[in-house]
Order: C-alpha cells, then structure tokens, then sequence
C-alpha cells in the first residue's frame, strides 16, 4: 500500500473511532458569542451543563460560537456528530435552530430565549419581566436621589423586557422614581464594549442617577467598575454578579439558565416552557457580598412582592404587550 | 444646559477621545515616513490585552505598561519587517496584525486565563486613577469635571500632540522622516538610511499604540474583554486622514468623534424641542452621518504623503 493510502486510510479509521465515541447520544451544547465564561449568560448555561455532568458521568459537546455564521455550521455539526439533544443558547441562534431541526426530525433540540414551533424543538423562555421587576424594586428602595438608570446591551425586545420590568417595579415602590435608560448599541458588538458601558454609567451618573442596573452581557463589566469608582450602586444580571465588585454591587437579577439547561438535559420535553418567578426561573440574588446593602425591612418588602407575584396578586405585564413603549 | 452637565460632556469627550489621540498620533508618524498603518486596531487590542494579563499577574501598573508597549512596539516592528523590508504589501500586513490580534488574545485570554476572553479585573492600585479626584469638589464643576481630575494618560495624550508636531516640524529627525514619506530616493541620495527612518518612525508609532491600549484596560476599565477596542482604531485612522496627517487638526478630529459619542450617549432618550424624542438609532449613527458630511463638504482636498505605501527599493 502507498503511503499516500495508507494516510487516507488512517484517517478514516481515526473518523470512524471518533465517530463510536459520540454515538452514544451525548448531549450538545452551542455557546452564544460572549463565550463559556463569560460570568454572565453563557456562564449560566456552562454551570448547568456541568451538574449534569457530574451527577451523570458523561461529557456534553460543546461550542462557543465566535461569529455569527458559525451558528447554523456548528448546530449542523453536532446533529450530524449524533449528539442528541443539540441545545442552543442564546436569541440569534433562532434562524440556525429552524433551519437546522427542519433536517433532522429525529433530533431533539432546545433553544433558550426564543421560540422555534417545531414538533422536535423545546423553546425556554424567562419572565424577566418578574426577576427586574424585584430588582427595580430594589433599586427605587435604596436610592436616595429618587433616579435610577438602565444600561441595556444590544437594542432588542429581549432587552426592553428587562428595562420594563425593572422600570414597573421601581414605580411599585415609590411612583415618583425618574428611570434613566440607555442602550450600547444596535449590533452584537455592543454585548462587549466596556469601555461605552462606563461612559453611559458615568453620564447617568453625572444626572443623578445611583443605582445602576446593566443587562449588557460583557459590557457590564464596565457599568460595575464605573458605579465602584463613583461610588454608586450597580445591579448584575443573568448570573449572580455580586463579587465582581463587593460593597457596591446592589444585587444581581438571576437568570437560572443552568436549570433551564440542567432541565433540557434531564427531560426530553419539546414545545414551549415558560420560567417564571413560580418556576424558579428568575430571581434577585442575596448573599455574602451584598448582605450590608440589603436591610431587613428592604428583603421583606421585595419578598411580599415576590409572593404576590408568584400568586398572581401582583401582574407584571410584558414589555411585548406594549406597556412600555 | 447646565454646567455640571457641560462639565461631564467636556470630560466624557476627553475620555473617549484619548485613544483615539494617540493612536492617530502613532498613524501620523507612521503614514509620514511613508508606511500605512491599518493595523492599529490590532495593535492596540494586543497592548490591551498584554496590560490586563501583565497587570493581573504581577499586579504592578508600569510591568503592564511595559508589557503594553512591548507587544505593540513588537507588532509594529513585523510590520517594518514585512514591508519596509521585504517590500510586502503594507495594507495586507496591516490587516493580518488586526485579523492576528482579534484571533490571538481571545486564545491566549481562554487558555491563561479561563474567563472567556476576558482577564480577571485589577485591583485598584494597579489601575491610573485620576491624579486629582476631588477636583470637582475644589473647582466647581465645569472646571473641575471638564478639565482637572483625568488620570495620566490624558494629560500625557494631550501633550504628545505639540510634542509630535514639534519633533515633525522642527527636528532634523523629523524633516528627514517627512521627506522618507514624500521622496526616499531625495533621502537615500542625502545619505540618510530609508529603513533606518521608517523602523524609527514605526518604533514611536508602536510606543503610541502602546499607551492607547493599556489607556483602555488601566485607566478606562480594570480588564481586558475581548474586542473591546470596538473600531476605536479605524475611527483613529479615519481622524488621521481628517486631520491632513497633521498632528493638531487630527487631535480636532479626535476631539469631535470623542465629543459626537459623548453627545450621543446623553442625548439617549432626551426630549429634544420641536423634533421630540430622537430614536436611539438615529443618535447612534450621528457620529458616522457627521463624518460623512464633514468629509464630503467641509474637509477640502487632503494631500497624502508623496511615497505612502510605496516600498522603498534601493537602486544598485
């Protein structure tokens, strides 16, 4: 035989061996750009993914996505790998999954954050609206200035759901709290700009604003150290935030996408989900870093809320129905 | 308007322009001496991410300075190695440093690090804080938000630009480097060595890349995230060609874009007479409208050095 030959037969008997390894159906995850640690979002999804691992003993496929064509190719690549169920974190990967289920029927597959009616599809979806809203209400209860500012990522629905919640449940506690909101930008650079993030912080900031809540992904990081060197308060989001910058981070609003994960991965459900308050899928964190900033009376208020909430005395409508314009 | 808001729009504009400064100082030395420079996006990405890892594993400002401007100084010298001389095509090179730089510290960030990109954030006695931080309180507002309080760098960004004119315009170094970029040959016959003046001409341009990348992690954040120079290069290239690769009318462009993106940011969801609330959208773009219509109408025509982009071959 050639060498040449030999080579090529190699490298098939490589592919098949590989090919043995991930027949067993191990599940798959795709990244959203931002990265696995990027201590918010993705981070969320890698920690449930990582539960699963550890009560299960098996491995998960995983993907971070480093630009936006590589959507469609990776989910393709891990459904034709076998992997089985090929979960796909993030919005943007919404036309990727469509496309991508469509020719693999017998695939299941799980998209977080939006929907995609497909009968092989689980689409999860969060009430952020309920988790800002704590947090809003939170925010109004200890500023002193009676304004409180929002710094938002990219210019999405998505987006403007929180800044809704966040903005009602302000109005809640006090109704007469002013709601300063900018947005970074309108391409996804703006989930990784820091550096606008400070600017936009320290101009709300400069207009009297003390409590910042940031649902920017990367671009957070910066809102949180522009609130730490002026000394003013910041809100975190989708994972709990709060030792980024102890002593001045106000709370964060958690966003349990690792149960969501930790669920897609556990059930074979398809359809839609939705987690709310009641589900545990949101939630306001309190823990070591931010326990002196957080009063007694302040918990039991926002947890009243939360209860009412979770009973439905209390309606938090959605930005989607156009409460918030 | 009131001062207070003056005060911030003054010092917001500083702050956003500063690394625009003195990367389109590092472009005008670079494009005099007769080598483009697209690459300082990547430059500036790279000193960026060397200060956040070198500042978050030694913890001391100047090693992440130093380490700043090594790796851009080191960048720009494959570059002149590249094109000054093996004669490559200096845009090409350009873009590869900015393609390498987008690449690279993202994959160095992961594997060093663990935090997707980013580096862990520095402590406080690490970072340039401003030299004078009750300025405000002292000064009043307008005077002490606008003009005192900035950290180091601003100040030293400032000063670099009369700096750069002078070493230009009235040093035999930088009559020399401008007529490299104009005529090499007229230079070569003088003889005064080409390579000599563009590797100097691209070591400055380095140490200024240099200094606007740690700018952006020591003394605008406290960490490294990836991409996190967001086109602040190509803005910088772009004030370089507005400003006629002159050092004070590019620092005027500098000071514009800064002022249209600090301008941008407050007019957010502000109720303007007449028009109404303006949509964030249309705010967002004004930076880039204004940069249109100020080329097209008001720049005039704007001359190139003679030889840019041109490499120099010696004549046997």
């Amino acid at each position: 035989m050639s060498n040449a030959l030999k080579f090529v037969h190699r490298i098939g008997l490589m592919s098949l061996v590989l090919g043995c390894s991930v027949a067993a159906a191990e599940p798959g995850i795709v990244y959203e750009l931002g990265g696995k640690f990027d201590k918010s979002f993705n981070e969320a999804a890698y920690r449930g993914v990582e539960r699963w691992s550890k009560e299960t003993g098996q491995r998960v496929a995983e993907f971070e996505v480093f630009a936006e064509t590589q959507r469609e190719q990776a989910l393709r690549r891990m459904a034709e790998r076998g992997t089985n169920p090929v979960i796909a974190i993030g919005f943007s990967q919404q036309s990727a999954v469509a496309k991508v289920a469509k020719d693999f029927p017998g695939k299941r597959f799980v998209i977080i954050d939006e929907v995609v009616p497909l009968p092989n599809v689980q689409s999860i979806l969060f009430k952020e609206n309920e988790g800002s809203y704590l947090v809003g209400a939170l925010a109004a209860l200890s500023s002193k200035s009676g304004k409180i500012g929002f710094v938002g990522g990219m210019d999405v629905p998505l987006i403007r759901k929180f800044q809704c919640g966040y903005e009602q449940g302000a109005k809640f506690v006090n109704p007469g709290v002013e709601v300063m909101a900018s947005m970074t930008g309108t391409t996804g650079a703006a989930w990784n700009d820091p550096a606008r993030g400070g600017e936009l912080a320290r101009a709300q900031f400069a207009r009297g604003v003390d409590v910042v809540f940031a649902a920017a992904g990367g671009t957070g990081t910066g809102v949180y150290q522009a609130a730490k060197d002026a000394r003013k308060l910041a809100i975190g989001v989708d994972s709990n935030q709060n030792y980024m910058q102890p002593g001045t981070m106000l709370t964060s609003m958690i966003k349990r996408v690792d149960e969501a994960v930790y669920q897609a991965l556990v059930t074979t459900r398809t359809g839609l989900s939705v987690m709310g308050l009641k589900e545990g899928g949101v939630d306001y964190a309190l823990d070591k870093y931010n326990a002196a900033l957080i009063s007694s009376e302040m918990t039991k208020k926002v947890e009243t809320i939360k209860a009412d909430i979770i009973s439905g005395r209390v309606k938090v409508p959605d930005y989607v129905n156009g409460v918030c314009k | 308007m009131d001062e207070l808001m003056l005060g911030t729009l003054l010092a917001s504009t500083l702050r956003v322009a500063t690394p625009l400064i003195l990367c389109a100082l590092a472009g005008v030395l670079a494009e005099r001496s007769g080598v483009i420079d697209i690459g300082l996006e990547g430059k500036m990405l790279c000193a960026a991410f060397a200060a956040g890892a070198a500042g978050a594993v030694w913890g001391s400002s100047f090693v992440a300075l130093a380490a700043a401007i090594g790796v851009a100084f080191a960048l720009s010298m494959l570059h002149g190695y590249a094109c000054v001389i093996h004669r490559g095509d200096q845009v090409v090179s350009g873009m590869a440093i900015n393609i390498l730089a987008a690449g690279l510290t993202v994959v160095l960030g992961i594997a060093c690090f663990h935090q997707g990109g980013q580096t862990p954030a520095l402590p406080d006695e690490v970072r340039l804080r401003a030299l004078w931080p009750e300025a405000p309180e002292v000064l009043g507002d307008l005077i002490g938000n606008g003009l005192a309080g900035y950290n180091v760098l601003v100040y030293l960004a400032l000063a670099l630009v009369p700096g750069v004119w002078l070493l230009l315009q009235q040093t035999r170094f930088g009559l020399r480097l401008r007529a490299v970029g104009e005529n090499p040959h007229m230079v070569d016959a003088a003889g005064v060595s080409v390579h000599g003046l563009r590797f100097s001409a691209l070591a400055l341009n380095g140490l200024l890349c240099g200094l606007a990348g740690s700018y952006l992690v020591l003394a605008q954040n406290a960490a490294f995230a990836p991409h996190m120079t967001a086109g602040r290069g190509y803005m910088a290239l772009a004030a370089m060609i507005f400003g006629k690769w002159r050092p004070l009318p590019a620092l005027a462009a500098c000071l514009l874009f800064g002022f249209l993106d600090a301008l941008a940011i407050r007019l957010q969801g502000a109720v303007l007479p007449v028009i109404g609330e303006v949509p964030v959208q249309f705010i967002q773009a004004l930076p880039y409208l204004m940069t249109v219509i100020l080329l097209a109408g008001f720049m005039g025509s704007s001359q190139a050095p003679g030889a840019l982009g041109r490499p120099y071959l010696k004549e046997r």
